[in-house]
């Protein structure tokens, strides 16, 4: 359905990032993943009568490196709340969360769009709090199987303010908290394994006019789920407004398998969280001390990294943006520039080769079967001449295939390039006796024609020396000759 | 604000305690005594006082981020009602 006249879109996200931390935030049980259910479910995260919560140190100390990452105000005192609400995988029946005095207050971060254009998305502040459990509906015949394994994990749930006007904005917004927070260390950021998960609220509105009412699209856990399902509820929105209807404030449930959303049919008073200080714990205070020395420490962040490649590696704006923006990636490029000795042909191995076989075989840069000091020994061969750029090709895809390191397929497969002049001149007279016509015709051309023809005598000795003769000098070796 | 049977009624569900209609008129009763009591306490004067989060005047002992808690799961699977495949069972959730 087409839509008339201007809309503006208005949108806020709710950012759940999990911590990597070892242990749970209010408890010594393990935080591990992939293990059979419930064998990370201490007495505390099972909510057993009796046990009490103690803060785990580095969960507030993340919170607090990431409150400085984005320019925020620390709290000197945060407190920790209960959120009552009873489901399955909530062993407590209330979560155990901040609300008035979170440890992340109002900051900012400034995204980059694809037209270069730059916005800023300011937070309206950030908490720390505990995940559930999980619900699993399969295989239980009819009944909910409850794994606790994640339970008491701890996150900071990252509030923006409602600065964003489409997916795009949203999509870059959520990228540059992905790079920050793993840019930190403090967050895996694993997608797939719902390390980062996003809450989209979304109004649209006439230009002018006061805010409409928003939505709030649930636990999105792919930036491309985030953009189809911004785009879905958007028209949606519009369509109910342009038919003379009114959007119902919601929860909605966006399916990425099927790029549709249904309502959430919650009960009324299912949103009666009913929140007060938690007993169990007291306030926690963090020190002038302790905040400057976090800020000591803090690592290199996306923005300054670009700015470095930019500086030191000579990149272009665009492709400082693509390497430095996932610390996989930025890793990966610089290892490979450092054993390669070119940090140009790193980038543009990285960037085009490398992520297109990544691409293809739907495989994270961490995975990849060429290692970052493998590409750079390729890298390495290929600027002292070792290798055409041609066999690099070969030589990369041989090392994809685990066929070794790329000093040892080249040994192995004899695909050094042919540098002893005196074997490359003995094919190159063989060549040019072989095509007495070509070369016939070849001396009858003007200069200009020449350039041309000699072509026919590159490939016929590139063919007989099966592409590792340097075509360089094979060319200057024919132009001798002929 | 006062409370009726139909509050009453409500924040028992939202606590899932099983509350009789013959008993809610008395316990309306009651929470308005207490409410009135809050009314009393609303009359202070705090613009100079801190919110109270906690009555000790301590902070919170953080700990290290260590593993210290062993896998209980055979212990304690077995006092659920029902489990299957470590899983604890449940009445089926639907969203």
């Amino acid at each position: 359905m087409s839509h008339s006249g201007n809309w503006e879109v208005v949108i806020g996200l709710e950012v759940h990032v999990q911590l990597a931390t070892e242990s749970k935030i209010f408890s010594g049980t393990s935080t591990r993943t992939g293990d059979e259910p419930n064998r990370h479910a201490s007495l505390i995260d099972l909510g057993m009568p009796g046990t009490l919560p103690v803060v785990n140190k580095e969960a507030i100390r993340n919170a607090i490196r990431f409150g400085l990452a984005v320019n925020a105000d620390i709290a000197r005192r945060s407190v920790f709340e209960r959120k009552n609400y009873f489901y399955p995988d909530l062993p407590k029946g209330y979560q155990t969360t901040q609300l008035a005095e979170p440890i992340v207050g109002a900051g900012e971060v400034e995204v980059q769009l694809e037209n270069g254009d730059k916005k800023v998305v300011r937070i309206h502040h950030a908490h720390l709090e505990e995940d559930a459990g999980k619900s699993l509906h399969e295989d239980f015949h009819g009944q909910t199987g409850i794994d606790l394994n994640r339970a008491g994990t701890p996150l900071i749930e990252i509030v923006s303010e409602p600065d964003m006007s489409g997916a795009e904005d949203a999509v870059a917004f959520a990228r540059k908290l992905h790079s920050i927070v793993t840019s930190l260390g403090i967050c895996d950021g694993d997608m797939s394994q719902g390390n980062m998960r996003f809450d989209v609220n979304i109004s649209v509105r006439r230009p002018g006019e006061p805010l409409g009412t928003r939505t709030e699209t649930k636990n999105l856990n792919s930036f491309r789920f985030m953009e189809k399902a911004i785009a879905l509820e958007v028209a949606r929105q519009i369509d109910v407004l342009e038919d003379g209807g009114e959007i119902v404030q919601e929860t909605r449930l966006y399916n990425g398998e099927t790029n549709t959303a249904r309502s959430m049919r919650t009960k009324e008073d299912a949103n009666d969280y009913r929140y007060f200080p938690c007993p169990d714990l007291l306030p926690v205070m963090v020190s002038e001390e302790e905040i400057q020395t976090l800020r000591d420490e803090l690592p290199e962040l996306p923005d300054a990294r670009k700015a470095r490649y930019i500086e030191q590696y000579q990149l272009s704006a665009y492709d400082a943006d693509l390497l430095s923006g996932s610390i996989a990636t930025a890793r990966y490029f610089e290892t490979a520039a450092e054993h390669g000795g070119d940090a140009k042909l790193a980038a543009n191995w990285v960037m085009g080769e490398l992520a297109a076989k990544l691409n293809a075989e739907d495989k994270d840069i961490s995975d990849s079967p060429v290692s970052a000091e493998h590409l750079g020994e390729l890298i390495q061969r290929l600027k002292d001449g070792t290798i055409s750029s041609k066999i690099a090709k070969q030589v990369f895809e041989a090392c994809w295939n685990g066929e070794g390191s790329p000093d040892r397929i080249i040994e192995a497969q004899g695909l050094k390039q042919m540098s002893d002049s005196g074997e490359l001149e003995k094919i190159v007279d063989q060549v040019i006796a072989d095509s007495p016509a070509q070369v016939e015709d070849y001396r009858n051309a003007d200069d200009a024609k020449r350039k041309k023809k000699i072509g026919f005598f590159v490939g016929q000795v590139m063919k007989a020396t099966q592409g590792k003769a340097n075509p360089q000098q094979v060319n200057q070796l024919l132009q001798q000759k002929l | 604000m006062a409370i009726d049977s139909k509050v009453v009624a409500r924040a028992a569900h939202l606590a899932r305690l099983r509350v009789d209609d013959s008993e809610t008129a008395e316990l309306s009763a009651r929470l308005n005594d207490i409410l009135g009591m809050v009314d009393q306490l609303q009359q202070a004067d705090v613009d100079q006082v801190e919110p109270l989060a906690h009555p000790l005047e301590v902070s919170q002992p953080l700990r290290d981020d260590r593993v210290t808690e062993p896998d209980v799961r055979d212990k304690v699977l077995p006092l659920a009602p029902a489990s299957e495949d470590g899983c604890f069972l449940v009445p089926r959730v639907i969203e």
